[in-house]
């Protein structure tokens, strides 16, 4: 049995944003495949656990008036993988759900569960990150729209205030309109295996220049980075393959990798060099570029 | 409030009024409560596959499943596949490919493969070997395993036309 004390189960996000201003010490819980495991081991143990699975409309995929995609903080990753909308207007936003987890997992985790978990490796941050997108986050009371790079605060650590809870996921169409994007998950297994490195680029080619580049990192640092100094490099230079490998060495730069058990510091710091390469030159392929020497 | 909670849910076909803990898992409900011990506990932690079970459908680890959270559900265990006594095609085709050893691993790779099947889309080798991949065998080397679910797409398919 899991070591909870209470289970509170609203139906509608008004009573849920509710229930957690009188209770802010409840922990939210969305599919469980976290929270679940984290009071298996032991941990959040005797925890009262607020459920946002009765909600409905929070599963949303939706493109706004403006062009912005809003993905609902509870839609499951293979929900978020099989949508028309993601396949055809984010598809590297596909590629990061199915890498998450294995199939049963994916049909319970949500992607608004797996950026409040704070983990570094969470496949969607850095492809988040890498298409700039904005969290939107609400309390009983009020509503803030804040970007990703300020959501994080450490490792495992958010920053959701008191009685906030995480209900959208807003992708710019300036994040993805006319991009290519790719990306790497690095792993000992394709399957059920947490990232060792993670590496999303999205870019815009024209005239065989990069117009735009975007470098999201996870597990390279305490939290999912940007590699800002690669990409202001990159923008304006013509799209060669000396380029891309300085854009690669300069992605190594804002990286504070750690030994871990799954790889040490060098060899991360070879990861993040070999497959920002990668996946940068696939994402020039796939908005229409080439990266021929 | 209160540690315990009324649900109904179907299990198999078959309705269920039943009062659980709000600390119980869907796993233990099935297993302790209805005595559905075809569902394995592997891991507890989501990552052997052997607890599977279809929820309205979909393939869950019901080990990292609240048992609450089931209220109102269908849930089909192992032990709901075979039809009068006779096994489902499934069933069959893993008897017939031989991708069987010792058993533990087995109702929920047969349920996923259910679920594939029951899905009615088409899938390539390599999305075969992903569907399972949330599921561990220590016996083989999963080719039975992917031959077996590859046979029950085909016959479906030729069933269906």
């Amino acid at each position: 049995m899991f070591d909870i004390c209470e289970l509170h189960e609203p139906g509608t996000l008004e009573e849920a944003k509710a229930v957690l201003a009188a209770n802010p010490d409840l922990k939210v819980i969305a599919g469980g495949t976290d929270v679940l495991i984290r009071l298996q081991h032991g941990s959040l143990a005797g925890s009262g656990l607020l459920s946002l699975k009765n909600l409905h409309g929070l599963e949303e995929i939706a493109m706004l008036g403006d062009g912005t995609i809003s993905v609902g903080a509870m839609a499951p990753f293979t929900t978020i993988f099989r949508n028309g909308l993601i396949r055809e207007r984010v598809p590297i936003l596909c590629e990061a759900a199915v890498s998450m987890g294995g199939p049963q997992v994916r049909n319970v985790a949500t992607i608004g569960g797996n950026i409040c978990n704070g983990a570094v490796s969470a496949d969607s941050a850095s492809t988040l990150f890498a298409l700039d997108a904005l969290l939107k986050l609400e309390t009983a009371t009020d509503e803030r729209i804040i970007p990703m790079g300020d959501f994080y605060a450490g490792p495992g650590k958010v920053n959701l205030r008191p009685g906030e809870l995480l209900t959208a996921i807003l992708i710019p169409r300036e994040g993805y309109e006319g991009m290519g994007g790719h990306y790497i998950k690095y792993a000992m297994r394709k399957a059920m295996d947490i990232a060792t490195l993670g590496v999303a680029a999205v870019c815009k080619v024209r005239e065989d220049r990069f117009a735009d580049l975007r470098i999201g990192l996870g597990v390279a640092a305490p939290v999912p980075i940007r590699c800002f100094e690669a990409e202001a490099y990159a923008k304006g230079k013509e799209v060669t393959l000396e380029v891309v490998q300085e854009i690669a060495r300069l992605a190594v730069k804002p990286a504070r990798a750690r030994t871990s058990w799954r790889a040490s510091k060098d060899y991360r710091e070879h990861l993040i060099e070999v497959l920002a390469q990668r996946a940068v030159a696939e994402a020039v392929k796939r908005g229409g570029g080439c990266c021929a020497d | 409030m209160a540690v315990q909670k009324k649900i109904a849910l179907t299990v198999n076909g078959r309705p269920y009024r039943i009062e659980i803990d709000i600390r119980e898992s869907l796993l233990d409900v099935l297993r302790d409560r209805l005595q559905f011990t075809g569902v394995k506990q592997g891991c507890s932690v989501g990552e052997c596959g052997a607890c599977t079970v279809l929820i309205d459908g979909t393939p869950v680890n019901s080990c990292i499943y609240l048992a609450a959270w089931a209220d109102g559900k269908t849930v089909t265990t192992i032990e709901g596949i075979a039809r009068d006594g006779h096994l489902s095609p499934v069933q069959e085709a893993f008897v017939e490919e031989g991708a069987i050893q010792c058993g533990f691993c087995t109702p929920g790779l047969v349920l996923s493969t259910t679920a594939m099947v029951e899905s009615g889309r088409s899938f390539t080798h390599d999305e075969v070997r992903r569907e399972l991949s949330g599921h561990l065998c220590r016996c083989t080397g999963y080719q039975k395993i992917i031959d077996a679910a590859e046979r029950a797409l085909r016959e479906a398919e030729k069933a269906a036309e």
